[in-house]
């Protein structure tokens, strides 16, 4: 790799573990400097590296000089008087042996329980995954903006307020207790699960980013299959509908960057291997007594992983929608429950069951009506498509409401 | 929106020999037809199935075993759904399965204390 590759690609993955560890070291509440530190760390890398080449071990290079500008920092701060002298003191050592723990399992621990930290109910869900990207994955403001596609000002600001309110909140970087960490975990994971959508159906047009978003949801959630207490059965369904989903990227996305839609997709462009890993990670997941929503979305997930339109795939497909929207309703499951009626049950039950809805306001909702009256009614067909196209700004789905119309005239008109 | 009580009821002296294939295809109507509410968003709680054993106690420390002995009937099941009105109840409960196996449900407005 070259230099100018090479302290990027560092800071992407070096960045997040100084900072998760200083942070433990310093508190939440001096989280900022923390990150002063770990950024200082780089400028001073791609100055120095400039003037006299890499040194041989870079990583190394990077925590030596990471712990010496902390204990300078230190020397210099409140935070050493009020907090870290009083540890030492308790530990009986002197300043001078005072060390920071760069080790691999300091570093794991000290980025899970960040982890925990951020995704904290106090603040809101796109406040923990601006959080959780900026300071567990190491992405510039400038990306996070370009995700969220906002500016980089509401994202300074946003993640500035969350770090207030966390302050307030007393947050600390440790594991929750027993009694604590499976409702912690659940926000946790309502956090991974956004942040992986976030990149999977982003309006965003930088596929690459995306995927980014998608592959720090995963490392993410991969770390906390790691750890003992946290490796629990949702986790790993979670991580499984992660891997079947992304199974499916390179296929979703043609070369000018449009969606192509789950039956045009050329099946030789899924990924086997992540298919395999999500079934890897479905048979971990099967065991305790909690069925999770996200033990359902990943079984929903893995029938999708075969083609083939076989009555057993769409009939398990509707009962575990079926269970899904009795755990927890969204107008989106609702949508691919009737679509999946029409495939299990046939098309006249699931227009029936579409009309009582009442997602009007939705252009899928539309989609979908004018998706089941084509070859059935295709006049109504045509005038439900005709209403999704008005309820949609994007332009790639608008392509594909017009290609569908054109289906449909065609069938009216033969 | 308001709470409702379905209470299934249905005649257990009477329930004729099912094949798994048959059973399966029950319990596929009954998902079928809470997936339909709860894809309404009208479900409050898909609730449960009870066990058919059981005991009444009476006053005077008299305890009999379930409710069968001046009833045909007995409960076999609860869920709570979500209407605007008890109309609106009835016709989300129309759907309910067990009408076409003979039971009966009952629908009822919660009263939240």
């Amino acid at each position: 790799m070259k230099e100018n590759e090479l302290i990027p690609h560092l800071f992407r993955t070096e960045y997040r573990k100084i900072t998760a560890v200083l942070s433990k070291l310093f508190g939440f509440e001096h989280i900022e400097m923390a990150e002063d530190i770990a950024s200082d760390t780089f400028l001073s890398a791609s100055e120095i590296w400039g003037l006299k080449g890499l040194p041989e071990n870079p990583v190394a290079w990077l925590y030596t000089v990471a712990k010496n500008k902390a204990k300078n920092v230190l020397k210099h701060e409140h935070v050493f008087n009020t907090k870290i002298a009083k540890q030492l003191q308790q530990a009986g050592a002197g300043t001078d042996s005072f060390e920071i723990d760069l080790s691999d399992q300091n570093i794991h621990d000290s980025q899970l329980q960040m982890m925990f930290a951020i995704c904290h109910s106090a603040i809101p869900v796109e406040a923990q995954i601006g959080l959780a990207l900026r300071i567990l994955c190491g992405f510039g403001i400038n990306e996070i903006a370009d995700a969220f596609l906002t500016n980089k000002e509401t994202i300074g600001k946003r993640l500035q307020r969350a770090k207030e309110k966390l302050r307030e909140e007393n947050t600390t970087i440790a594991f929750p207790g027993k009694a604590e960490i499976n409702k912690r975990l659940e926000t946790v994971l309502k956090t991974l699960y956004l942040l992986f959508n976030e990149g999977y159906h982003s309006l965003s047009h930088d596929s690459t980013l995306r995927k980014d978003l998608c592959l720090e949801a995963m490392r993410l959630t991969y770390l906390l299959t790691e750890n003992e207490t946290t490796n629990q059965p949702p986790v790993n369904a979670l991580l499984s509908l992660m891997c079947f989903q992304s199974s499916r990227f390179e296929a979703r996305i043609d070369q000018s960057g449009e969606t192509v839609l789950y039956d045009d997709q050329d099946t030789s462009l899924w990924d086997r291997e992540l298919i395999k890993k999500g079934e890897y990670f479905l048979n971990k997941a099967a065991h305790g007594d909690r069925l999770s929503k996200y033990h359902l979305e990943a079984g929903i997930a893995y029938w999708h992983t075969n083609k083939d339109d076989t009555k057993e795939k769409w009939e398990n497909i509707l009962q575990l929608y079926n269970n899904l929207l009795s755990l927890e309703y969204s107008p989106v499951a609702a949508l691919n429950r009737t679509y999946v009626l029409s495939k299990a049950n046939g098309k006249a039950e699931a227009i029936t069951e579409a009309e009582k809805l009442q997602l009007d306001n939705l252009h899928l909702y539309h989609l979908l009506l004018g998706e089941l009256y084509t070859g059935i009614d295709n006049h109504r067909a045509i005038i439900s498509f005709e209403k999704a196209l008005t309820l949609t700004n994007s332009a790639a789905d608008k392509k594909i409401i017009q290609k569908k119309i054109g289906l449909c005239r065609a069938l009216t008109n033969p | 929106m308001k709470d409702f009580l379905l209470v299934f009821r249905s005649d257990l002296s009477n329930v004729p020999e099912r094949s798994p294939e048959e059973m399966q295809a029950i319990t596929k109507r009954w998902m079928d037809w809470i997936g339909s509410i709860a894809a309404q968003n009208k479900l409050g709680d898909r609730g449960n199935r009870l066990f058919p054993a059981g005991k009444v106690l009476r006053p005077d420390n008299v305890v009999t075993d379930g409710p069968y002995t001046e009833i045909k009937e007995s409960v076999g099941g609860y869920s709570i759904i979500k209407a605007d009105s008890l109309e609106e109840a009835m016709g989300l409960a129309k759907g309910c399965p067990i009408l076409s196996f003979g039971g009966t449900v009952e629908i009822r407005e919660i009263n939240a204390m």
